[in-house]
């Protein structure tokens, strides 16, 4: 009973997590495309908000982030999962290359798209749906490799 | 480099990451979790007993968000310029490059670089370099 009455408390501040990090993103303006796309227009006339966006989540995160490093159990008695992982190989950065360039070629990523989603827009529907889909030939990949 | 002044709103943008990074450390001290949302949703497709759930909590968290908002305030401005078959290729992209790179904007841009991690440093330099050279290329050479 105390076990399930523990999962409903970390899902509930899961729920909660997401919710304000989507409040975050739409305070920000960052569940908005065009504004996306504006910070990354250098050229053309450039609207630097995602800079700080990106700044104040860090720096309110360097705090937490710390704290997380030096325990092995966070504040509800769950496991703390840190990547461990150091290697910088051909995968993290073909990934992130090529991640960018979806990014760039209409201004979502995965966090702003299930905010987009949530306001019911087909766009957003559309573009979640495609994700899922690079998601799961991912994982299709992944498992014929091994 | 031209800064548009009358669209940069260094204030909300400051606040709302600030709310950004409050959802993050949240996550990571009390679920003990990375806010990285290619990872949150990637683990879904490899079902393990009792770890969807927190997964589906939070996706369906940054999908009431606008609802949330709503309730208070109006919904600022969201404009997707592009068109169907665009945002369906760019899904596709998205949604491969991220799970091959291990993260995105969420779990490297702010969770990684505010763990300090090397490997997230490098990640966002590379998909900001060729998130600025994709629109350099689709709004300067194509001009689309």
């Amino acid at each position: 009973m105390r076990k399930r009455l523990g999962n409903i408390t970390a899902l509930i501040f899961a729920l909660l997590s997401g919710l304000i990090f989507g409040l975050g993103l739409i305070l920000a303006g960052m569940a908005n495309p065009a504004k996306v796309l504006a910070f990354l227009d250098l050229t053309g006339l450039w609207d630097p908000s995602m800079a700080l966006v990106m700044g104040g989540a860090i720096a309110v995160g360097l705090v937490a982030f710390r704290i997380a490093g030096k325990r092995s159990l966070s504040f509800l008695g769950l496991p703390i999962n840190l990547p461990t992982s150091r290697i910088i190989d051909k995968r993290l950065v073909f990934g992130a290359l090529v991640f960018g360039m979806g990014w760039g070629l209409v201004g979502i990523c995965p966090a702003p798209a299930f905010v987009l989603l949530g306001t019911g827009s087909i766009k957003g529907i559309i573009f979640v749906i495609a994700m899922l889909i690079g998601m799961g030939i991912y994982e299709l990949l992944e498992s014929r490799r091994k | 480099m031209l800064i548009d002044w009358n669209n940069f709103t260094p204030w909300t943008a400051l606040a709302g990451g600030a709310l950004i990074g409050v959802a993050s450390s949240l996550f990571i001290l009390l679920n003990g979790r990375i806010a990285g949302i290619t990872g949150i949703v990637g683990g879904l497709f490899r079902p393990i007993v009792h770890d969807a759930g927190w997964r589906i909590a939070f996706i369906i968290g940054l999908m009431i968000a606008p609802l949330s908002w709503q309730l208070f305030f109006p919904l600022p401005d969201i404009k997707i310029e592009a068109s169907y078959s665009l945002l369906a290729v760019a899904g596709l992209v998205v949604g491969l490059g991220a799970r091959y790179g291990s993260g995105c904007t969420s779990g490297h841009g702010v969770c990684g670089i505010a763990r300090l991690s090397p490997r997230s440093i490098i990640a966002t330099l590379a998909f900001m370099s060729t998130g600025f050279l994709t629109v350099y290329i689709m709004r300067h050479l194509i001009g689309a």
